[in-house]
């Protein structure tokens, strides 16, 4: 059993939580995940590491209330445990010898994002930030970014706090007016990264994106996580989850996430029922 | 006087109609009668044929003429010397090609169902005898296992019963390995593998989940932590697929992820959070024991239509034959001496058909069977909304990535030094599907007997050693 910590609810649908597991606080780098399971019967689901502190043997993740099995994870407060959180996997993310980056983050994806930003920073990397919401209510780890950021750009879909737009937008101006990035790294939902990835294309700059897939066990045994990448087939687990942006077929890897909607869909409204009036 | 008919006493199972809906087990094991009337057909022979073929060398004539005395706690004790898990060997081994293939009576007529014995010993003692086993006293040397598969669990028992501080390492959140996530629920109820489990605990073997070795802690970690020996057990987990188009597509499932979701992830019940396609019609591509898994899985989950796709024909298939026997009972369809070329999709990319070409059988290949030939012009398309990949698995790569000096074959199996287990590196031990690849419960539980021999030897010596200087 796995400890909450600490426990913050950073928007209304978005939770962070620093969990003691110090096993794979030991271990943790940028772009890896865990995966958990909330109780006995429950399912296994990934979520990258946000964060963590080796001296306190903490892991801290951030999760966006989506469907059934984290809503149940959101009903967990500080000193309940987790049952199951097994870490890290995938490979850590590539940072050394970058010297200019643009990250690029999207709602939930900002929590990603942020410990790739922090740890270029950390190594004297000099980062731009761009990070993209739906609207204000909706915006988080500005203070964050802010702190290991040289250029910090927010974005609202609905312009109802910082500029309004998607990322690309105010990406597409940082490079017109003649910044030049060893390399744009985008996190964030699918469509987003995409459309990333087809702009700088067109500049030529370098973009890494990280996947985040259906899977099962998250050490290469399933199979389901497999995306078609300049035209081989890879597992996001083992291989992953941070590909070239440029070879990996978007339009495949939304299909592919939307195998289980209908069962998903159910299984949220049925918890929500369940639990309703519990809290 | 030996009970000289020619027939072993069938095995009482569930009726086809009944069964192909429920996931409980399909066979439903010997009565007492049943098990003293087999046991009788035994004729104890002095130079026991049949132990030479069981991997773990049980002694089979000893344990059959304690059931023949009605002494099955005696039978069991037999059975408990040699085999850390009866109850799951009497339920998937391949007796037939083991034990029973070098048994006298097998010359004229049906050899002793000396598998099915085994399951009712260990089934009677599981039933009857309260008493769990005794933690060995310690000698206080640490050895590490990973992976808590057949080989793993039973190399640990071996160590544990020697008097080691046995901790094994698993991936997952569940003990078993393939035992839980692979092999289904009517084949081998999981509270079996349970029990066997919670025996090894009570022997004091302690099993540490959610820990991937390889990523949380490296071989050389495990070391500098204490422990003085390492068996390698982790099996051949990596899905193969074939590499033809539209295998990307929603409903293409590797055996590994469909059997996880059904078996370790319980999505054969109802109310299991855990997401599967109910499909129509699906078609297993594989003629393993994987493949026949799977495809009555399939059927269980209420599939109407479902097809072995395989490339040669019946006689080459690697499957045991009961359990060929039983999916054709359950109504599994057999498209033999056909491969798929293409899977097909629709608009939303989801499987809507897959293209197969028919196949003839020509010269012997490197493995000995007859090679399949494409027939020219042959391609038909199968009306499916579900393909499942059950044509093999490799080794996973984890554990040799992260361990400097262990020697690995261009298969990516571990290289180990003849039979004992030791691999390139001192006191590195390893056995299973992640020396030989893919292959069966029985032999890995071989291996990793083998090994724990060899590693309390070597331990052995080594603290001699020290002792004299």
């Amino acid at each position: 059993m796995y400890q909450i910590l600490k426990k913050e609810s950073l928007n209304p649908t978005v939770t962070r939580m620093e969990v003691y597991a110090p096993f794979v606080a030991a271990k943790a780098e940028p772009g890896q995940f865990i995966i958990l399971r909330v109780d006995e019967n429950g399912e296994r689901i990934p979520l990258t590491v946000a964060d963590f502190d080796r001296e306190k043997g903490t892991v801290t993740i951030i999760f966006q209330i989506v469907g059934a099995t984290t809503y149940r994870l959101n009903l967990l407060n500080e000193g309940d445990s987790i049952h199951d959180f097994v870490g890290p996997l995938g490979t850590a993310s590539h940072l050394d010898g970058l010297k200019k980056v643009a990250v690029v983050g999207g709602g939930v994806g900002c929590a990603i994002a942020y410990p790739v930003a922090k740890k270029l920073h950390q190594l004297g990397a000099e980062v731009h930030s761009i990070v993209g919401f739906r609207n204000k209510d909706l915006v988080i780890l500005e203070d964050e970014f802010k702190a290991v950021s040289h250029v910090m750009k927010v974005m609202t879909d609905d312009g109802s706090y910082g500029e309004k737009g998607v990322v690309t937008v105010a990406l597409k101006s940082l490079i017109e007016s003649g910044e030049k990035y060893d390399e744009v790294i985008a996190i964030g939902p699918l469509i987003m990264m995409k459309f990333v990835c087809q702009l700088t294309k067109e500049y030529g700059i370098k973009t890494v994106v990280s996947m985040n897939p259906i899977m099962i066990d998250g050490t290469g045994m399933c199979g389901g996580c497999r995306l078609s990448v300049g035209g081989e087939t890879k597992f996001a687990c083992v291989d992953g989850p941070d590909f070239d942006g440029h070879l990996v077929d978007f339009d495949e890897a939304m299909e592919r996430g939307s195998m289980y909607r209908d069962f998903e869909r159910h299984a949220y409204e049925e918890s929500c029922n369940l639990f309703k009036g519990v809290r | 006087m030996a009970n000289m008919s020619l027939q072993k006493n069938p095995m009482p199972t569930q009726d086809p109609e009944v069964r192909r809906n429920n996931f409980d087990e399909v066979a439903l094991g010997y009565t007492e009668e049943q098990a003293v009337d087999e046991a009788g057909r035994c004729l104890n022979c002095k130079h026991k044929p049949c132990v030479s073929g069981c991997p773990v060398a049980i002694d089979i004539p000893a344990f059959i003429a304690k059931i023949r005395e009605r002494d099955f706690e005696g039978a069991y004790q037999v059975l408990h010397k040699s085999s850390s898990l009866p109850a799951v060997c009497g339920r998937v081994c391949p007796q037939e090609t083991q034990c029973e293939a070098k048994c006298v009576r097998g010359i004229k007529g049906e050899p002793v169902a000396i598998g099915r014995l085994e399951r009712f010993v260990a089934d009677w003692h599981n039933a009857h005898s309260a008493s769990a086993p005794e933690k060995p006293a310690s000698n206080g040397i640490k050895v590490a296992i990973i992976g808590a598969g057949p080989s793993g669990l039973t190399c640990a028992g071996d160590l544990a019963k020697a008097g080691y501080e046995v901790t094994v390492f698993e991936a997952l959140h569940t003990a078993g390995g393939v035992l839980v996530y692979g092999i289904p629920q009517f084949r081998l109820p999981k509270e079996i593998v349970q029990k066997e489990i919670d025996n090894l605990k009570a022997m004091g073997v302690t099993i540490s989940t959610n820990m991937v070795i390889g990523k949380v802690l490296s071989i050389d970690e495990l070391f500098e932590m204490g422990f003085e020996a390492v068996f390698i057990g982790t099996g051949a987990g990596l899905p193969r697929f074939m590499n033809i188009p539209g295998e990307n597509l929603k409903g293409v499932y590797s055996a590994n992820e469909f059997l996880t979701r059904v078996n370790l992830m319980k999505a054969y019940r109802e109310d299991s959070p855990t997401p599967i396609r109910h499909s129509r019609n699906v078609a297993v591509v594989g003629g393993g024991n994987v493949a026949m898994d799977a495809a009555r899985c399939a059927k269980r989950l209420g599939a109407e239509n479902v097809y072995i796709v395989y490339r040669r024909s019946l006689d080459e298939m690697p499957a045991r034959k009961e359990e060929v026997e039983h999916a054709m009972e359950e109504g599994i369809v057999f498209k033999v001496l056909n491969n798929p070329v293409e899977i097909l999709g629709d608009e939303h990319k989801t499987v809507q058909g897959m293209r197969c070409i028919e196949m003839e059988l020509g010269e012997p290949d490197a493995s000995g069977r007859r090679r399949p030939i494409e027939k020219p012009g042959s391609e038909f398309t199968l009306d499916v909304d579900t393909v499942i990949m059950a044509i093999g698995t490799s080794p996973n790569p984890l554990i040799r990535n992260t361990t400097k000096g262990l020697e690995t074959n261009r298969h990516g199996c571990i290289v180990t030094q003849g039979e004992n287990g030791l691999t390139s590196r001192d006191f590195v031990y390893a056995g299973g599907d992640a020396v030989t690849g893919a292959a069966t419960v029985i032999l890995a539980m071989g291996a990793g007997k083998a090994a724990a021999k060899a590693m309390d030897e070597a331990l052995k010596e080594k603290h001699a050693n020290q002792a004299r200087k």
